[in-house]
């Protein structure tokens, strides 16, 4: 047997319905249609009256998730595109946010978004928004890189008593397949060393995690060792598992899918900088996307995000100071 | 209509193909409806059309040419290979590029009548068109909204074609027809049959008059069935086969064809020649397209202010 990612995500989705009453799923085109990509694929059918088709209105399906959570319910919202979620990105970021520090009453909501460049998506059908709601109090923003994290985070998302942004890429959807299911799970907040490495660490998660994979290969017949570290969430960020690998390489090269401004990478770099510069040999570096709108066609796409070969590039730039 | 069908098809064969990157939007079955807005809009006015639109975009004076080299990715288009397909246009000429985010463009569209009255500029106005699903958004309503406050001459055309994407109108809304939020808002509505181009044309021009008269704000609200999928991606197997059979799923332009000829405005040989002559342009836009460049990753300036000597540099991905 072997699973998708996609595959994954539908499947936690349907152990979370099976096992707690409490869920339900709310999104656009997630019923009898199985969603945009599939992620619901016959769930409506298998669990009646519990997976609902919501109307195009991003403020409204997260007000009503806040709502029901309040009522002790756990929706799962599928946005449609993560780049969709910003007509809900109030109630987001001041409801669901901060309902818990405000009342102490949790506010127990998953919200999967569709995340990530694909070739020929364009400007509005690619975004990562992890930095956005990582940058808030009060939310957990998950970014599995594998289909075993995609199927048990996803499953941990639904359990925790928090908003959860929970970030699937849609390049890994179909691409990436394991062999089964996984039975145990690290726990959320805990980063993965993904390979292990003496002479630099490239920090990552998502589809990056699998670009720096193929720079580790690409690197190790050149003599060089590797170590990559997936993030799994950016918040929590696993600051502890970062800096041990840095500890052992002396060398950090942070890479991100997102814009250049701020976010994930810069956030380790000046972690990494801040409690842990005596253990670098050379100065931290980072890549991301380019500082333009995600670029429709191919050939555009391809060079606005960091790929095994621009990482490489960054690699051994780093490896020569 | 005509022409724009036979664009829309040629863009579905070359989907088909794997020549086009990304998806592929038709507008099969809402080009009575679309070509109406179009033609009844002038020069000066501002239309900011959305993904089933091929028909109003040409009435209005995009040329086959940027449509093609959108879809083709072609470096000479209007917007580069930055965007593509459906999303593009021409500012300055009054013709908005859409962004997917539904319901955003009308408060746009909004912005450039505001303008228009600083500006002293009259009688023109500004049309929009939108599907019913995108009537569920925040956005449509605190659009129309400022359109009625500020009696603007906006007119709002909603193509009602009972599903967006999947998803049946029953579960977009529970009023009998949108028609009638119209007075909710204090706005003038209109409704029409979208299959008939002879109505479509009548409705939307009398919309189009009332605004550019200074009776602010028309909702028009067509009624039809999208005669393809979502996207051509899509094989919209969950359209009802009811509404397939019944009045609204007519094909607009074989109605208009058939209007045609039962009046003997033309005869099969002329719209022959007709289809023969859409065939023809639509082939040569798509063949120029095709010869032109792609971008060029390396002479892209990777620069997304207008304020060149503010951009920061980055390290090089
Ligand atoms: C705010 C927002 N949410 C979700 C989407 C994804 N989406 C694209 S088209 C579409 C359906 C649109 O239906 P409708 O407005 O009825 O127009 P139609 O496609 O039927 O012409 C959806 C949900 C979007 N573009 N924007």
């Amino acid at each position: 047997m072997s699973i998708t990612y996609l595959e994954a995500i539908r499947e936690a989705q349907a152990r979370a319905l099976a096992e707690d009453p409490r869920v339900f799923i709310y999104g656009q085109d997630v019923g009898a249609f199985g969603g945009a990509f599939k992620a619901t694929k016959n769930l409506a059918q298998e669990f009646p009256g519990r997976v609902i088709d919501a109307p195009i209105s991003e403020d409204a399906i997260v007000g009503a998730a806040i709502g029901a959570a309040v009522e002790g319910m756990r929706p799962i919202i599928e946005m449609q595109f993560a780049d969709f979620s910003t007509p809900g990105f109030n109630q987001i970021v001041n409801h669901a946010a901060t309902l818990y520090w405000r009342t102490q009453v949790p506010c127990p909501i998953t919200i999967r978004l569709p995340s990530g460049g694909t070739s020929g998506s364009g400007p509005f059908h690619s975004q990562s928004m992890e930095t956005l709601y990582a940058h808030y109090p009060g939310l957990i923003v998950m970014t599995p890189a594998t289909v075993e994290d995609a199927y048990s985070m996803l499953l941990e998302a639904v359990a925790l008593d928090d908003p959860v942004i929970f970030c699937e890429h849609k390049l890994l959807y179909n691409h990436l397949k394991a062999e089964s299911l996984p039975t145990e799970a690290v726990p959320v907040g805990k980063a993965r060393l993904a390979r292990p490495g003496r002479d630099m660490t490239i920090v990552a998660y998502s589809a990056m995690v699998h670009e720096a994979l193929a720079v580790a290969d690409e690197l190790a017949s050149e003599g060089t060792e590797v170590e990559i570290v997936d993030l799994r969430s950016i918040k929590p960020l696993d600051t502890d598992t970062v800096m041990a690998s840095v500890a052992r390489t002396g060398r950090l090269l942070c890479v991100g899918e997102s814009w250049p401004w701020g976010g994930v990478t810069a956030e380790v770099v000046s972690r990494v900088a801040c409690e842990g510069f005596g253990l670098l040999d050379a100065p931290p570096q980072r890549l991301n996307a380019k500082d333009t709108p995600v670029p429709y066609h191919p050939n555009l796409w391809a060079a606005h995000r960091p790929t095994a070969r621009s990482i490489a590039a960054a690699a051994r730039r780093l490896l020569r100071i | 209509m005509l022409l724009a069908r036979t664009l829309d098809e040629k863009f579905a064969s070359l989907y088909r193909a794997g020549k086009i990157h990304g998806g592929v939007f038709l507008g099969r079955g809402q080009e009575a409806l679309s070509v109406a807005v179009g033609l009844n809009l002038r020069k000066g006015d501002v239309f900011a059309p959305l993904i089933r639109d091929q028909a109003g975009r040409l009435a209005f004076g995009e040329t086959l040419l940027d449509a093609a080299r959108t879809y083709l990715g072609s470096a000479l288009g209007p917007m580069r290979g930055r965007d593509g397909n459906v999303h593009r246009g021409r500012p300055r000429e009054g013709y908005l590029p859409m962004i997917s985010h539904l319901g955003a463009m009308i408060a746009v569209v909004n912005g450039t009548l505001l303008a228009r009255r600083f500006k002293g500029v009259l009688r023109t106005v500004g049309a929009t068109c939108i599907g019913e699903g995108a009537t569920s958004t925040g956005s449509f309503h605190e659009a129309i909204n400022q359109a009625a406050v500020e009696k603007l001459p906006l007119v709002l055309v909603i193509a009602n074609n009972q599903y967006a994407y999947s998803t049946p109108s029953s579960r977009q809304f529970a009023c009998t027809s949108l028609a009638d939020r119209a007075s909710g808002y204090g706005v003038d509505a209109h409704s029409v049959d979208g299959t008939e181009l002879a109505a479509c044309l009548s409705v939307l021009a009398e919309a189009v008059e009332r605004a550019r008269e200074g009776h602010g704000p028309q909702m028009v609200v067509a009624r039809l069935l999208r005669l393809c999928g979502h996207g051509e991606h899509d094989d919209a197997s969950y359209v009802d086969p009811r509404l397939k059979a019944s009045p609204l799923g007519r094909d607009c332009l074989k109605v208009a064809e058939q209007n045609l000829l039962s009046r003997q405005w033309a005869d099969a040989v002329t719209i022959e020649g007709w289809r023969c002559e859409a065939v023809h342009k639509v082939e040569e836009a798509v063949a120029t397209a095709l010869r032109e460049p792609t971008p060029d990753p390396y002479k892209e300036n990777w620069c997304a202010l207008a304020s060149k000597h503010l951009v920061e540099t980055h390290p090089e991905v």
